[in-house]
């Protein structure tokens, strides 16, 4: 037989097999809307940046187990990613319109994603959201596209003993320390010897630690990203006195030898270690501290640089997406998990500040002697979120080159005047991103 | 070889010992890192960082154990990633050794009419940069159908995200491995076709009995330079795989990067993903080295 009968043959056996099975159909994949429905059971996907965070990620699968047992209508389906490349994961699934139907969002991007399209409004009861921080809630345009369990709080944490040692006071949290004190406190912790570097600002940070860390401090003097009386421009606000005042200062914090231009890759180890007596951290660092000090450590609040102490607000949030198929079913699940136990089983297991008023109740380390009790304080008293604008990404990256090149050495105004005329040509090629 | 005969001899001018100094001096600068690694992966973070300003933080000494490794396994699933990577790397390097030798066959043995424009708009496709093509790729391979048995049916699905092919058929037409293969077969004489020819073979049979048997060095190089791209792919799958149990290692190592750097274990899962490329190299570097000196391609 030659090659090409049998070529031929089977050729005409594939095409016959294709045949009588029969049915060549097209399917229509309802997962690229975020959920597909199967015997009666309509499956959520759910889309979290807690890959690798093993704590957290346990209480979303527990939320997700609860939700999925206490009904038959719905399931939903967890699907983890690393928080570092989680971003870029949601915006090319966006692209691709294969959005999960619930998805977790870092605060500050809820405007943008929601202007983008990714988010539909959650429209929620009111009631829903009556005992939520405002720092944890994603309100755009007055509509709601977001909440959190949790929020967390910048602090400094020093050791009283090192402090009282060379006579600088321990800060408080209605009494933060001066520019003034503050200075004069790094000048003598400098002057002891004992340190090489006596602050750690966490210079060799990237991405959004950068605007989250130091744009508090540029509002302690008395700038900000953006004018926020209609988020149009950052004329002025970026590149006036004031933060001109704070771009020098952060300068000199390296030119006088206070703080490494680069900082080791983790501050808290250092702190640990004793190489570093004045540390910029979060809240999230507050157990490994207090494990090697104990009563010694003091978190405090970074300086009043003149315009009152600042920290940042607003961590991760719960969203919905616009493309979800069962937006029900994701409002089910969503109003599902604002109960109060999951905010007191999120604090309890992760040390983080309850997003519900009504949770701090249930949490003894939040009470009036509580052992967390400082950051609870330190977020309602000090937070200030990162401006609720589409353009905060734009402004944010532009915010973290600018901090790059200031600590670098580059002249604050040229740096500030080129941050600002970016920002502000960014929100006009955007038709002012409108809604 | 001229490079060896040059070295067995010595240079002249350049006495023996500086040159066996050199030889160690660059032994060091490029096995450290690599030493460093393997070392902190065995002890804790603290440890780790408080090695750093001595020799300790290159030798296996204080707390050693292996809970970085355990600490690995508990936080990601590893071995899937693993798995998935050997999976999607040896495919593409299966298939794409295949495809672009052919390919290349063609362009250099065969006569045909736009060959040469051909060739040149394939090399011309080595100036782009992936990451300008990669989010209208998204869009295709979201676009694209595929096959599907259910049960006795074949299903016409639409989309290929969150597959193994979507992370292997793109990468397997390659310019770069094409060219090589080019280069390379263009300088095996043309001779020996003819002989086959006049032995009944056809241009398969030249392919696959003349021409890939002498073509052993450019099989070796390109499966190294399909190998490790693949191997350390990282956008690609970030925006194309959505679920664990399909994500290669490379996304696996973003695992480490919380709010408390745990950064033992990325020494460990570092460790990890490392030995197989590096057993990859040491199995074909003569060969690797072979073609390229043959072929003057520099990497």
């Amino acid at each position: 037989m030659s090659h090409h009968r049998i070529h031929r043959r089977i050729a005409a056996a594939v095409v016959l097999v294709a045949a009588s099975s029969g049915l060549v159909a097209c399917s229509s994949d309802s997962s690229g809307t975020g959920a597909s429905t199967a015997d009666g059971v309509t499956t959520l996907k759910l889309w979290t940046h807690n890959g690798g965070n093993a704590q957290e990620l346990a209480i979303n699968k527990q939320v997700v187990a609860d939700f999925n047992a206490s009904q038959s209508k719905y399931k939903v389906d967890l699907q983890a990613f690393p928080q570092a490349s989680y971003n870029d994961a949601v915006t090319a699934a966006a692209a691709a319109k294969k959005l999960p139907c619930v998805l977790d969002i870092d605060g500050p991007n809820v405007p943008n994603w929601a202007w983008a399209g990714y988010l539909a409004p959650l429209d929620l009861p009111e009631e829903t959201f009556k005992d939520q921080l405002p720092s944890t809630m994603g309100k755009v345009d007055d509509k709601v596209y977001s909440f959190g369990h949790y929020d967390v709080a910048l602090n400094m944490a020093v050791r009283k003993s090192v402090l009282t040692t060379i006579g600088v006071r321990v800060p408080t949290i209605d009494k933060p320390w001066t520019r003034t004190e503050f200075d004069a406190a790094l000048a003598k912790l400098k002057a002891g010897g004992k340190y090489r570097y006596t602050l750690d600002l966490g210079t060799s940070g990237t991405g959004e630690w950068l605007p989250y860390a130091y744009s508090p401090l540029l509002q302690s003097f008395g700038g900000d990203l953006i004018n926020r009386s209609d988020y149009k421009s950052a004329a002025d606000v970026l590149n006036g006195p004031k933060a001109i005042e704070w771009a020098t200062w952060m300068r000199s914090l390296i030119a006088n030898g206070y703080m490494a231009q680069k900082s080791g890759a983790d501050g808290t180890v250092d702190f640990v270690n004793g190489k570093t007596a004045i540390v910029y951290t979060g809240s999230w660092a507050a157990d490994a501290i207090t494990k090697k000090y104990g009563g010694d450590v003091a978190f405090v609040p970074p300086p009043d640089l003149g315009n009152g102490a600042k920290i940042g607000g607003g961590s991760w949030q719960w969203g919905l997406s616009s493309d979800c198929a069962a937006k029900d079913g994701a409002r089910e699940y969503l109003k599902f998990s604002a109960q109060t136990k999951y905010f007191v089983e999120y604090s309890q297991k992760l040390g983080l500040i309850p997003g519900n008023t009504a949770a701090v109740d249930q949490l003894p380390n939040f009470a009036a002697d509580g052992k967390y009790r400082v950051f609870l304080e330190l977020a309602q008293k000090y937070a200030v979120v990162r401006p609720v604008t589409p353009a905060y990404p734009f402004i944010s990256t532009t915010f973290q080159k600018a901090c790059q090149d200031i600590l670098a050495g580059g002249d604050p105004k040229k740096v500030l005047d080129k941050a600002t005329s970016d920002i502000d040509n960014n929100i006009k090629s955007n038709g002012d991103y409108q809604f | 070889m001229a490079v060896d005969v040059a070295v067995r001899a010595g240079r002249p001018g350049v006495p023996r010992v500086l040159l066996q100094l050199g030889r160690i001096v660059l032994m060091l600068v490029f096995s450290l890192p690599i030493l460093f690694m393997i070392v902190s992966s065995l002890k804790p973070d603290t440890q780790i960082f408080s090695d750093l300003t001595s020799l300790r933080a290159f030798l296996p000494v204080g707390h050693i154990s292996l809970d970085n490794y355990r600490g690995v396994f508990e936080r990601v699933p590893a071995a899937q990633f693993l798995l998935n990577s050997v999976m999607v790397s040896v495919v593409t390097v299966a298939v794409g050794i295949v495809v672009n030798s052919l390919a290349a066959f063609a362009l250099s043995r065969m006569r045909w009419r736009g060959r040469r424009i051909v060739l040149a708009a394939i090399i011309a496709t080595l100036i782009v940069p992936f990451e300008t093509l990669a989010l209208p790729l998204v869009w295709w391979v979201n676009k694209l159908p595929w096959l599907e048995l259910n049960g006795f049916s074949l299903v016409l699905s639409d989309g290929w995200l969150d597959t193994y092919r979507v992370q292997i058929l793109p990468f397997i037409a390659n310019a770069f491995s094409i060219y090589l293969f080019y280069q390379f077969f263009s300088s095996i004489p043309t001779e020996l076709d003819e002989a086959a020819r006049v032995d009944g073979a056809s241009w398969f049979g030249i392919y696959r009995r003349v021409v890939m048997p002498l073509s052993g060095p450019a099989v070796a190089t390109v499966a190294i330079l399909t190998f490790l791209p693949a191997w350390n792919s990282y956008l690609w799958p970030l925006m194309v795989v959505q679920s664990e149990a399909k994500r290669p290692v490379m996304v696996g190592i973003q695992y480490f990067f919380q709010l408390n750097v745990a950064w033992g274990q990325i020494m460990a899962y570092s460790a990890m993903i490392t030995v197989p490329v590096l057993v990859l190299f040491v199995a074909f570097q003569r060969a690797f080295v072979n073609s390229i000196a043959s072929s003057g391609v520099k990497g």
